[in-house]
């Protein structure tokens, strides 16, 4: 494969290491984040109107964390000694540390808190249900089936202690991701202290955006009427977020500007050809500052519901795409110039291989396979509650209103 | 008042055999020299010492072959080891009879080291092979222990990289 190279590179920077795959692993954990984050407003900050969107910003936040660690699998030689730093952990190793606050992320806040908040829904169908699906629900109850109302009450403080936790958590797991290239110090591009923060706000941005367009598509899918309220608060969330992240990422690049240390001609001229598209016409004026423009339309003007949402959905869009071109520029333009300031590569994008983009738009599908999967499994609509067993005790909250007549 | 815990300290048991699983599993995989001199398995040191030798090294080969090492030094090249050419050669200097050397494809050899590319230092002989020798065998010219050319050859290649 020839690779058309500017100017001088060393031998060992011509070929991209990190590929597409690798741009997915922060957009993926950033989704997750953003996820749950949106979730733990309503629980923690107690914002009613986000309700409707609780469980399923869970949901979203497992199906993505399960993908999330499968494109560094896939990037590895030798997947299978990945395990190998849970079991011989090297401390000085990021890597091997993002490992257990993946894991610690998974199994003691998202499984639990999820596992918590549809016990009751699990016990019920685990006694209106048979044959296979009765065994599952039955195994996921660990055989008991008490849902009295101190029980439920019980697991109501106990989530919401979960959730305390949960947010340092989402932002660890995240800030992490940042923190892996921005403690790069050979890569002037990544090192910086502000990319985990900037990887949050940014994780928050494009979490909260695909919760909404998630809950926009799904409720239309069942034919329900979009709780327009819920819709109004969460892009509310997504323009304040969507400004603090923005003003983030100017600060960073004002910042390098006016430092102008003996990288920035090379990373200027780089911005201003080969990264032009993908940074400064999709990610800043497509997917940042038309998003942020529209969303502030909807924060000033008074306009009709229909207009909203449609707002809401293009701005959502344009939000996730902006996003993703932020990751492919951290991941992709981190790599593309010479150590020596001298010359530029260009990453030529392989299809049908094991990093391809084939694989990359199937692993980008698989979460969604995923949700599905569980929204079968565990509805989290709240409209839709289950039917109440003979004899099911009085119910614990307002997320399944059903029961609660 | 138990029973509205039940869950609870069900799963809690879940967790716990979760994690005594997971303390087994590491005692049983996790070598047992692992740590014994740093972040990696001490026995693998035994091993790799117990592996044959592969190359026998510049004296070894010096010898027997006392001509070729007389003729490398009068040359650049004196600074390469025989084995870095010739590739790994102790069971050879073990049994010269049996073990016959492979021969050398010097078009390729050759150019490992002296392709032209500017990331290499200035002072680093260097040729763009394709104009240099127009795919000769580089031992066509140069004699590969003493490759400097004295004589003039009619055949001088245009292109020859000298500054
Ligand atoms: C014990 C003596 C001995 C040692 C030590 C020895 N060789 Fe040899 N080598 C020989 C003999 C004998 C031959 C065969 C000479 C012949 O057939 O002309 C030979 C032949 C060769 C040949 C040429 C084969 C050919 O195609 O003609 C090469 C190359 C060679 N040795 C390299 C080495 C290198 C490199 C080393 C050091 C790692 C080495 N030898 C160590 C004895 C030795
Ligand atoms: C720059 C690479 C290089 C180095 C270093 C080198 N050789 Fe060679 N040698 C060659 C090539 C090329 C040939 C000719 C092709 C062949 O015979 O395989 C050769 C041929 C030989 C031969 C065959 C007889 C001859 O003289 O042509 C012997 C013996 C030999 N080398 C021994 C050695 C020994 C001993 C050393 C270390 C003192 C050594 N070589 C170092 C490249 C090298
Ligand atoms: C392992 C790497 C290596 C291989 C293989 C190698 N060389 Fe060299 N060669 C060198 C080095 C290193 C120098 C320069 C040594 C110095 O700096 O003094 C050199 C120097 C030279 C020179 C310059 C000599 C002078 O006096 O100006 C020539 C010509 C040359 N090599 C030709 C060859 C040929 C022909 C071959 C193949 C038979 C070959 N080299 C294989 C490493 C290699
Ligand atoms: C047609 C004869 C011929 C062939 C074939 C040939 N060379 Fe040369 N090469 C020369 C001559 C002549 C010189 C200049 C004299 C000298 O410096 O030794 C030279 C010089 C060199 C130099 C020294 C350049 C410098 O800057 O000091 C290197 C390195 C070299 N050749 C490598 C090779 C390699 C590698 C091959 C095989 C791909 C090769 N040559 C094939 C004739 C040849």
């Amino acid at each position: 494969m020839n690779i058309p190279v500017e100017g001088f590179m060393y031998p060992n920077e011509v070929e991209l290491q990190w590929s597409i795959l690798i741009v997915l692993y922060p957009f993926i954990t950033g989704l997750v984040a953003g996820a749950f984050i949106l979730a733990s407003l309503e629980r923690v900050f107690r914002v009613e109107a986000v309700k409707p969107t609780y469980r399923l910003a869970l949901l979203t936040a497992l199906s993505f964390l399960l993908v999330a660690p499968l494109p560094l699998q896939l990037h590895l030689g030798h997947p299978e000694r990945s395990l190998e730093m849970y079991l011989t952990p090297h401390r000085s190793s990021a890597m091997a540390m993002f490992g257990f606050v993946y894991l610690w992320y998974l199994m003691a806040v998202l499984l639990l808190e999820i596992w918590l908040d549809f016990r009751l829904d699990i016990v019920i169908k685990s006694q209106t249900t048979t044959r296979v699906t009765r065994l599952i629900y039955r195994a996921l109850t660990l055989g008991s089936d008490n849902i009295s109302e101190r029980s439920l009450h019980i697991d109501e403080r106990l989530g919401y202690f979960i959730t305390v936790i949960g947010i340092p958590s989402a932002f660890l797991l995240h800030g992490y991701v940042g923190f892996i290239f921005g403690s790069i110090k050979a890569n002037p591009w990544w090192s910086s202290p502000l990319m985990p923060i900037v990887f949050i706000f940014s994780a928050m941005v494009s979490g909260i955006a695909a919760v909404m367009l998630l809950y926009m598509v799904t409720t239309r899918l069942r034919g329900r009427d979009i709780d327009i309220r819920c819709l109004d608060k969460i892009a509310q969330y997504l323009f304040y977020i969507f400004m603090i992240d923005f003003s983030l990422e100017m600060l960073d690049l004002l910042q390098r500007v006016y430092e102008a240390d003996e990288s920035f001609r090379s990373l200027d001229f780089m911005v201003h050809t080969r990264l032009w598209t993908s940074q400064v016409i999709i990610q800043i004026l497509i997917g940042t500052v038309t998003p942020i423009t529209l969303l502030g339309l909807t924060q000033i003007l008074k306009l009709t519901e229909a207009a909203r949402k449609r707002i809401y959905a293009l701005a959502g869009c344009l939000t996730v795409i902006g996003i993703f071109a932020m990751r492919w520029n951290v991941v992709i333009g981190g790599q593309l110039f010479s150590k020596s300031f001298l010359g530029y590569t260009t990453y030529k994008m392989a299809f049908a291989t094991r990093e391809g983009l084939l694989t990359a738009i199937a692993l980008l599908i698989l979460p969604f396979i995923i949700l599905s999967v569980l929204v079968k499994l565990l509805p989290p609509w709240p409209d839709a509650g289950p039917v109440p067993a003979p004899g099911a005790i009085e119910p614990r909250n307002q997320l399944t209103p059903v029961l609660r007549g | 008042m138990f029973k509205d815990v039940e869950h609870l300290v069900r799963l809690a048991a879940v967790m716990l055999i979760a994690l005594v699983a997971f303390v087994v599993l590491r005692a049983a995989v996790v070598p047992r020299s692992f740590g014994q001199y740093g972040h990696y398995r001490g026995a693998a040191i035994a091993e790799v010492a117990a592996r044959p030798i592969a190359f026998a090294g510049h004296d070894t080969c010096e010898a027997c072959h006392t001509d070729v090492v007389d003729q490398k030094k009068q040359g650049r090249h004196i600074v390469l080891s025989c084995e870095a050419c010739h590739g790994a050669l102790a069971r050879h200097a073990d049994n010269p009879a049996s073990v016959t050397p492979p021969k050398l494809d010097t078009a390729v050899l050759c150019a490992r080291c002296h392709e032209a590319n500017s990331a290499k230092p200035k002072a680093s002989p260097q040729v763009v092979t394709a104009d240099h020798s127009g795919g000769l065998a580089c031992d066509t010219c140069h004699q590969p222990h003493r490759p400097k050319i004295d004589t003039q050859p009619a055949t001088k290649p245009a292109t020859e990289a000298r500054k």
